[in-house]
């Protein structure tokens, strides 16, 4: 626990909202308009922040704390997670188990949430959404666990940091290879991105994460947001640290080189959701197994 | 001498496509058979040295296997020359089914029976196993077109899965040759060279895992090509549906250009003193071709599929008797001689019969002879010869494979080898001795009155059947020293003590 | 040299897993040239020591031919007949990923006791020609447009290619050019069938020609 991770920390919690204020600024370049500001959703929180909430009589206490407990977790797994090799904050063998668990504690709840309304739409957004990431956890897993047998480490900081240039093994260069592209795709379906899901649509039909939201307002909201953009930053520092496994003699220069990381990630992402469609939804499945056959060839490779 | 008979037919084959009228390309293709016959004559007499820096040279099985697919190319040269007389013609109504379709030009077909002779000696001169693979997937090329003579979807069909089958089975072999090469590099230093001399003499320095998956690669790869099951299910597509020219040629000549293939791999593999590995993976295929194509053969109403599925019992009982070991290596050899010899006689009758009666079922076929006298004589010889009734020489081939067998005391294998002779015997006799000496139908639609008397019998159609029939009496009644001599020599070089 | 080698082959075994859960027509036949690129790379890189003239010209050779022209032949043939996805195949696609996430691990468990005697290179470069090979026959299996068969016939000829180079340190113009000549002929030979066979049927699914049976 260095004063590096805790300010890691701190930027993560303050700047996660700007990631998803890129995202919108590249698509809408890229599409040739202006685009909204890049800090437009710490707006969206503000003003959320300051409404109140309907709650359905159908829904129960269950419903209510959906948001708040997914929050928490998405908190606690950020605290897992380091930033290339700045350690997080904290770090124990086992913990990428308990940052996975977390998220999909994250999700759980937020499914119960939506069921417990009652309401058709928010059913079948939750079915969906545990589809998908039912498919999606093996990607990241083996994904996870490829890189610890590379770096013969069982905590997350542990391994970025064995694996960050120029203490890595050189074998691991195909292995970081393959992980960095499966991770990519699992980001983009955990985090609700084209082309799993677009969280432009207005049709309720296709939806699939913002389906299980409808219903939530007020506070509730943006805690639920806040904690989608958390997990975004999550995921990214992840794939910054997998992708650009570099360290500089300094810690100052690595946290900075791996912010940049972070919002290229984002970046990227505006890009691939400007380039693609969202694909049929009998087709996810399908990138969702190439994920899991990708991680599967990183382990093996690492295994041997 | 090599070069020449390599030679001959290949550049034969290249001029047929562009001479124009029929009756100079039929002559030509009469004369390259003929020189090809006289220059594999010559190499009884004299045999030629090895050339190429030992790629080609010519040992007693490349002999033996070289002039039965020349003198069986010389017979069939002059039946096509008759049946392009009777084929030429713009459209045919297809016998089966009623539709019209036209057939291949006859110049490429010319042209790719040129080619695919060139290819087929091409197997049995040559020395270097790359060579030999090499030339084993150029049959399958030259021959694929053949057998999309008619051109209608059932011939293509045929075509396309032979195609496709056999060129996935020589894959296979190229990467068992690969890995035979990789055996090889622990014996010698600086790698092996994979011609057969330096493969036999430092047999014995070959790493035993790459060489047993090598073999077992090749074995699959070279049985597709020789039709041992359960790789055997191009045969009865694409002998039902060729030509019966082409039909003869495969049975007669091809399957055993495969089998000079599995031989020399097993002369290596016994010089490995792995012989027992290789032997027994060869009884397995061989019982198995065996009891399939007995199973298939009964009750099967097609007459050409009868001898298709007649030729993957004969390359079982081949598999078998070399696989065996001692004496039966030379059963296996003889048989192979009178096996070729039978078959391409009943392929070319079948095609008279099938001219004659317009059906392939062999229901619908009664009483030929009384129609078709000679025809319906050979075609009673034929099986008479093929399920194994002295005087022909197959009779005594089995018999000798037999005592091979029980002589290394696999009594249960000789009980399942006589078994499976024994259903092959009952299911082809029920389907052909109908046909022969049945009463004719009454008068259906089509071709099929009953016709009392003797149809005269084109002279064409019926030499070239009978010319391998009393052959293979011959063979049978007195087997002549000169072949006895390169039956040994050869069987003596697979593995097999006399 | 190492690494690069390491993720040649790696990129080798993403092709294979391309080809076996794609269904688009074109997007195979680009992944089989890729497949052939990849191929020469690695012969290139393999031999980067010493490297020949006539090896050059070899690699030259068959990517021009393995990554262009039979490429080219086969999109000829699949526009003659009309056909740009292989809508039911008889295994289907998240199942054929996943078959062939098993052939992987199959062809590791193989390859461990195969060691090649004095090979250089990389030691992932036998499990993943063994795996092409295996890549190869499962799609002429379990496809039913013939195009796709050819296809798999060129892969499976793709992975021989790769395992003679794996040990062909003294000989690798032999292995070129075996292959190089075989895969020209017979993709030659099979793509003039295709076209006779939608000529003749009107499709091209090889899992209806069934007239000739039993």
């Amino acid at each position: 626990m260095t004063f590096l991770s805790v300010l890691h920390l701190l930027l993560a919690l303050a700047g996660a909202p700007l990631l998803a204020g890129i995202i919108h600024r590249v698509k809408a370049r890229t599409a040739g308009r202006r685009g909204p500001p890049l800090l437009q959703l710490y707006f969206d929180l503000g003003k959320l922040l300051k409404k109140g909430a309907v709650y359905s009589r159908t829904t129960t206490w269950v419903f209510k704390a959906g948001p708040i407990v997914g929050l928490a977790a998405a908190v606690l797994s950020l605290s897992l997670v380091p930033l290339g090799p700045v350690p997080a904050v904290a770090a124990f063998p086992g913990d990428l188990i308990l940052m996975v668990y977390l998220l999909g504690l994250m999700r759980f709840v937020t499914v119960l949430a939506a069921l417990d309304t009652g309401s058709a739409f928010e059913g079948l957004g939750a079915s969906r959404e545990v589809q998908f990431s039912a498919l999606a956890e093996p990607a990241l897993l083996l994904g996870l666990g490829a890189l610890a047998a590379t770096a013969r480490d069982m905590s997350l900081s542990g391994i970025f940091s064995g694996l960050s240039l120029p203490a890595a093994p050189p074998s691991a260069a195909p292995v970081l290879l393959l992980v960095s592209a499966a991770t990519f795709i699992v980001l983009l379906a955990e985090n609700a991105r084209i082309p799993i899901d677009d969280p432009n649509t207005h049709l309720e039909l296709t939806m699939v994460h913002e389906a299980m939201v409808l219903d939530h307002g007020g506070v509730d909201l943006a805690a639920i947001e806040y904690g989608s953009s958390l997990k975004l930053w999550i995921f990214a520092a992840l794939l910054s640290g997998v992708a650009l496994p570099v360290a500089t003699g300094s810690s100052a220069a690595d946290l900075l080189l791996h912010l940049a990381g972070v919002l290229a990630v984002a970046v990227a992402i505006g890009l691939v959701e400007s380039g693609m469609a969202r694909l049929r939804l009998l087709r996810v499945p399908q990138l969702l197994l190439a994920a899991s056959v990708l991680s599967l060839l990183a382990l093996a490779l690492a295994l041997r | 001498m090599i070069w020449a008979i390599l030679f001959v037919p290949a550049l034969c084959g290249c001029l047929c496509p562009v001479i124009r009228p029929s009756w100079p390309r039929r002559a030509l293709l009469l004369a390259a058979a003929a020189l090809q016959a006289a220059l594999v004559g010559s190499c009884w007499v004299r045999r030629p040295a090895d050339t190429a820096a030992g790629w080609l040279g010519l040992d007693a099985a490349g002999l033996l296997f070289l002039s039965l697919t020349t003198a069986l190319f010389l017979v069939t040269a002059v039946y096509a020359v008759g049946y392009f007389r009777q084929e030429a013609g713009a459209k045919r109504r297809d016998w089966e089914e009623g539709f019209l379709f036209t057939n291949r030009p006859e110049a490429m077909f010319t042209a790719c029976l040129l080619w695919f002779l060139a290819a087929m000696s091409l197997v049995s001169v040559s020395r270097h196993l790359g060579l030999l693979w090499a030339a084993v997937e150029a049959t399958t090329l030259a021959s694929a077109p053949l057998i999309y003579f008619h051109r209608h979807h059932r011939s293509l069909e045929a075509a396309w899965k032979y195609l496709l089958i056999c060129s996935v089975g020589i894959a296979l072999a190229m990467l068992g040759n690969f890995f035979l090469a990789v055996a090889g590099s622990a014996a010698s230093e600086d790698g092996l060279r994979l011609t057969l001399d330096s493969l036999l003499e430092s047999a014995a320095g070959l790493d035993p895992t790459w060489f047993k998956a090598a073999f077992i690669l090749c074995l699959v790869g070279y049985g597709t090509k020789m039709g041992l099951a359960p790789m055997h299910t191009w045969l009865p597509d694409a002998h039902s549906e060729a030509p019966s020219i082409v039909s003869a040629l495969l049975s007669g000549a091809l399957l055993n250009c495969a089998f000079l293939a599995l031989l020399r791999l097993h002369a290596v593999s016994c010089a490995a003193a792995l012989g027992d590995f290789s032997g027994s993976l060869l009884m397995l295929l061989g019982l198995l071709s065996m009891v399939l194509a007995a199973l298939f053969l009964i009750h099967q109403s097609d007459f050409k599929r009868m001898l298709a599925y007649s030729s993957v019992e004969n390359m079982g009982i081949l598999a078998l008797g070399v696989g065996s070991g001692g004496v039966a290596v030379f059963g296996s050899l003889f048989h192979a001689v009178n096996h070729s010899l039978v078959k391409a006689m009943l392929f070319l009758a079948a095609g008279n019969i099938l001219a004659a009666c317009h059906t392939k079922s062999s229901a619908e076929v009664r009483g030929l002879l009384r129609s078709h006298p000679v025809t319906a004589a050979l075609w009673l010889a034929g099986l008479l010869a093929v399920i194994g009734m002295p005087p022909f020489g197959a009779f005594f081939s089995e018999l000798v494979v037999l005592r091979g067998i029980v002589g290394a005391g696999r009594y249960a294998l000789a009980a399942v080898y006589l078994a499976a002779l024994g259903v092959t015997f009952v299911a082809m006799a029920r389907i052909v001795l109908p046909m022969v000496f049945g009463k004719g139908q009454a008068g259906d639609e089509g071709g099929r009155v009953p016709i009392r008397t003797a149809v005269p019998e084109p002279l064409w159609a019926i030499l070239p059947p009978l010319a391998l029939c009393l052959a293979a009496v011959a063979v049978g009644l007195h087997l002549p020293a000169w072949l006895n001599a390169v039956l040994q020599s050869a069987a003596a070089q697979a593995g097999g003590q006399p | 040299m190492a690494t690069l080698l390491d993720m040649l082959v790696v990129l080798l075994v993403l092709a294979n897993f391309r080809l076996l859960g794609s269904s688009r027509l074109l997007a195979c036949i680009r992944t089989v040239a890729a497949q052939a690129v990849l191929l020469g790379a690695t012969a290139v890189c393999a031999n980067w020591a010493h490297l020949e003239g006539e090896l050059v010209l070899i690699v030259c050779s068959s990517v021009a031919i393995k990554a262009v022209l039979l490429p080219w032949l086969l999109r000829r043939a699949a526009r003659e007949a009309a056909v740009t996805r292989e809508v039911e195949p008889l295994i289907g696609f998240s199942l054929s990923l996943l078959a062939g996430a098993g052939l992987l691990a199959v062809c590791l468990l193989i390859a461990a006791p195969l060691r090649v005697p004095g090979a250089p290179s990389s030691g992932l470069m036998i499990p993943a020609s063994l795996f092409t090979i295996l890549t190869g026959l499962f799609l002429i299996v379990a496809r039913k447009k013939a195009v796709t068969q050819v296809l798999g016939y060129l892969c499976m000829e793709n992975g021989i290619h790769a395992f003679g180079m794996a040990f062909a340190v003294r000989e690798p113009l032999l292995v070129g050019m075996a292959v190089l000549l075989d895969v020209l002929a017979a993709v030659l030979v099979m793509g003039i069938a295709i076209y006779h066979i939608s000529r003749e049927f009107d499709h091209i699914d090889t899992d209806r020609l069934t007239a000739l049976k039993e």
